[in-house]
């Protein structure tokens, strides 16, 4: 009797959480798959079960191919880089520097700032004629080049805002991780006669290998997530160079309004990201260290 | 030639002087002990001989060779961490074995001594674990390992055995001992625990807010303690530092150890110092009975069980050579014989 009671205190006290994570996460992707197997309803149109035709049309659509292929350039440019810089910026930081504090909260700026404010800063930096970029370059006799404009610029100048904005961000993980780590340790290194490399490679990148893995999966969760640099930057231009998978999705659902197709798309999306993140655990997890 | 030697050492952050001009030397093979209360630059002389830590003024010699700005590693020196730093990602052979990859030790050699340090410490079957799946007292064992490997001469210890609880302390501290005479290192040893340094110590120095009180063996810390603090440092329980001017005359301390003074039966009455009894601690192979005289507190420490009521008279007794005077004013010992006080017994 009073097991039972305490049985439906515990979900009485789930509930609230249950039915937020239910009503907006669950039951979403769950209509999301459906609707990948509907038409789009039009007007007077319901939509009616269309099987898997939604998924031959992604298949023949090359504005899907180009995205998702600029969607793995993207990736691949801003995530090895950004965590590398971030591993950087946080042993540098975290060792006796003066006005580390000052580092510490510029190099974490730009994850403060709204992606949005961001991304009008860059615009003004990649600016023909008169952009920052444009001016440097121009200082030095360079013909002038528009960034943003150009086919096989675009998807670059896009990465390096990412990298920018990320980097900082994991920063903060790889920050925390390096203080968790006892001083007592380097202590120990150093009076073994290791040099500042050889405890980096033995000691640290080890101990802050379940930080990588962290930052690792949101960091492929953001490539595939970023959206609103491109809507103010680029809308996917030009000729679909900078579109990524998300933007085509919120160009289907929202300028296009076909909902089916977007769903198709999302559910492709989240194919991918699970998969990512089901293998970066599986194989990761051997080479980690748990303390 | 010492093994190590210090030389007006002096650390200082800001104002703070956590090591005020200290100067002692150890000869080689010899087992020394920083011992003091906490906070009195026990750790910080350590890490000034290790080189983890600058010095703010005086010179550090390590086999009559100036190593004060030698790095950690220039100077020959193995030293075992209060939290072991163990490295929890690496296995307890990789542990033992990182100072000897670190430089670039063959493999077959690495590999006997290896063999050998696993075999004095009895862990040859823990090699593969990791740091979290063995106990403290094995993690221990490991951390000594990794030190005694490198075969340094002198090994430094910041109280080692603090995490571990007493019966693993008792063992560990004969093995420590032990190790150490065996293998002939000079030891530095830092504890706060008094019977520690006495039990292990060739040689034990006395430290407080940053200066050396006393720099003597166990035995001449016991029986000739330079000031009331030292007195009052040494000994379970320590000895009773109190002013009592109708024995000793005016401006004096007198020091009497508990396991020197006797309970007067009351066949030569009148005689001894009339005492009354506040509490009796049975210890088993002996007793604590505290008692008050005037307004001052004595543990006495008598063998077996006593039998003695709270609050009951006692005459206390104890013979002329046990007594130790202190200037009350400066703490420091007055020496007996200069002294002309009839003392009773
Ligand atoms: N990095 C530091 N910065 C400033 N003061 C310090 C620093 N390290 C130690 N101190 C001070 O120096 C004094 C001596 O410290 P130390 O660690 O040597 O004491 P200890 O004798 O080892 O004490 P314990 O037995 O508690 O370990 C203390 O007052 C401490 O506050
Ligand atoms: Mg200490």
């Amino acid at each position: 009797m009073i097991r039972l009671s305490a049985q439906v205190h515990g979900w009485l006290l789930l509930l609230p959480a249950m039915v937020l994570l239910a009503a907006f996460t669950h039951y979403p992707a769950a209509a999301t798959l459906l609707h990948s197997f509907f038409s789009t309803p039009k007007g007077e149109r319901p939509a009616v079960w269309v099987g898997l035709d939604n998924y031959q049309g992604m298949v023949e659509d090359p504005v899907f191919w180009q995205a998702l292929t600029n969607n793995l350039w993207f990736a691949l440019g801003t995530i090895p880089v950004s965590i590398g810089l971030a591993m950087l910026m946080a042993v540098w930081v975290n060792g006796k520097l003066a006005g580390r504090g000052f580092l510490r909260m510029a190099y974490f700026t730009p994850t403060v700032l709204p992606m949005i404010a961001v991304a009008n800063i860059w615009l003004f930096f990649y600016t023909p004629t008169y952009g920052l970029l444009e001016q440097v370059t121009g200082a030095f006799g360079l013909p002038s080049h528009n960034w943003l404009g150009t086919q096989n610029t675009v998807l670059g100048c896009l990465i390096v805002v990412t990298i920018w904005k990320e980097a900082g961000f994991f920063m903060i993980f790889y920050l925390a991780a390096l203080q968790a780590i006892p001083p007592a340790l380097a202590e120990a290194a150093a009076i073994e006669g290791a040099g500042r490399w050889y405890f980096f490679r033995r000691v640290v990148f080890p101990l802050l290998m379940p930080t990588t893995l962290f930052v690792l999966i949101n960091a492929v969760i953001n490539s595939f997530r970023l959206v609103e640099h491109i809507i103010v930057m680029t809308k996917g231009g030009p000729d679909n160079a900078s579109a990524l998978l998300l933007y085509y999705i919120y160009e289907v659902g929202f300028k296009f309004w076909d909902s089916a197709y977007a769903s198709t798309l999302t559910v492709v999306l989240l194919a991918i990201l699970a998969s990512a993140a089901i293998a970066q655990f599986v194989f990761l997890e051997k080479r980690t260290h748990y303390q | 030639m010492s093994a190590i030697r210090l030389q007006e050492v002096t650390k200082a952050w800001g104002e703070a002087r956590a090591v005020d001009s200290v100067s002692f030397e150890t000869a080689a093979g010899r087992f020394a002990v920083l011992l003091g209360p906490s906070g009195c630059g026990k750790s910080t002389t350590l890490r000034l001989i290790a080189g983890l830590e600058q010095v703010t003024a005086g010179r550090v010699l390590i086999a009559g060779q100036d190593v004060t700005s030698l790095a950690p590693a220039a100077r020959r020196i193995s030293m075992v961490f209060q939290s072991y730093a163990l490295f929890p990602h690496l296995s307890v052979a990789e542990n033992i074995l990182f100072g000897l990859k670190v430089r670039g030790v063959p493999a077959a050699e690495q590999e006997k001594r290896l063999k050998r340090v696993a075999d004095l410490l009895g862990i040859a079957k823990l090699l593969e674990r990791k740091p979290s799946q063995i106990s403290g007292g094995q993690q221990q064992r490991v951390a000594l390992g990794r030190a005694i490997i490198a075969e340094a001469s002198v090994c430094l210890m910041d109280e080692p055995l603090s995490n571990l609880d007493a019966q693993l302390r008792h063992e560990m501290r004969r093995e420590i001992r032990s190790l150490q005479q065996e293998l002939g290192m000079t030891m530095i040893y830092v504890t706060h625990d008094q019977t520690e340094a006495m039990s292990m110590a060739d040689q034990v120095v006395l430290m407080k807010e940053g200066r050396i009180i006393q720099n003597a063996s166990p035995a001449e810390l016991y029986a000739r303690p330079v000031s009331a603090f030292a007195a009052r440092f040494i000994g379970t329980p320590p000895m009773n530092v109190v002013s009592l001017p109708s024995i000793t005359g005016e401006g004096l301390l007198l020091g009497i150890r508990p396991e020197h003074i006797r309970l007067d039966d009351g066949r030569n009455k009148g005689k001894g110092v009339a005492a009354q009894v506040d509490a009796v601690e049975y210890l088993g192979a002996d007793s604590l009975v505290t008692c008050r005289v005037g307004a001052e507190i004595l543990t006495v420490r008598l063998p077996g069980q006593v039998e003695l009521k709270r609050s009951s008279e006692a005459r206390l007794a104890w013979d002329p050579e046990a007594v130790h005077l202190f200037d009350a004013a400066s703490g420091l010992r007055v020496e007996r014989e200069t002294h002309t006080v009839v003392l009773t017994t």
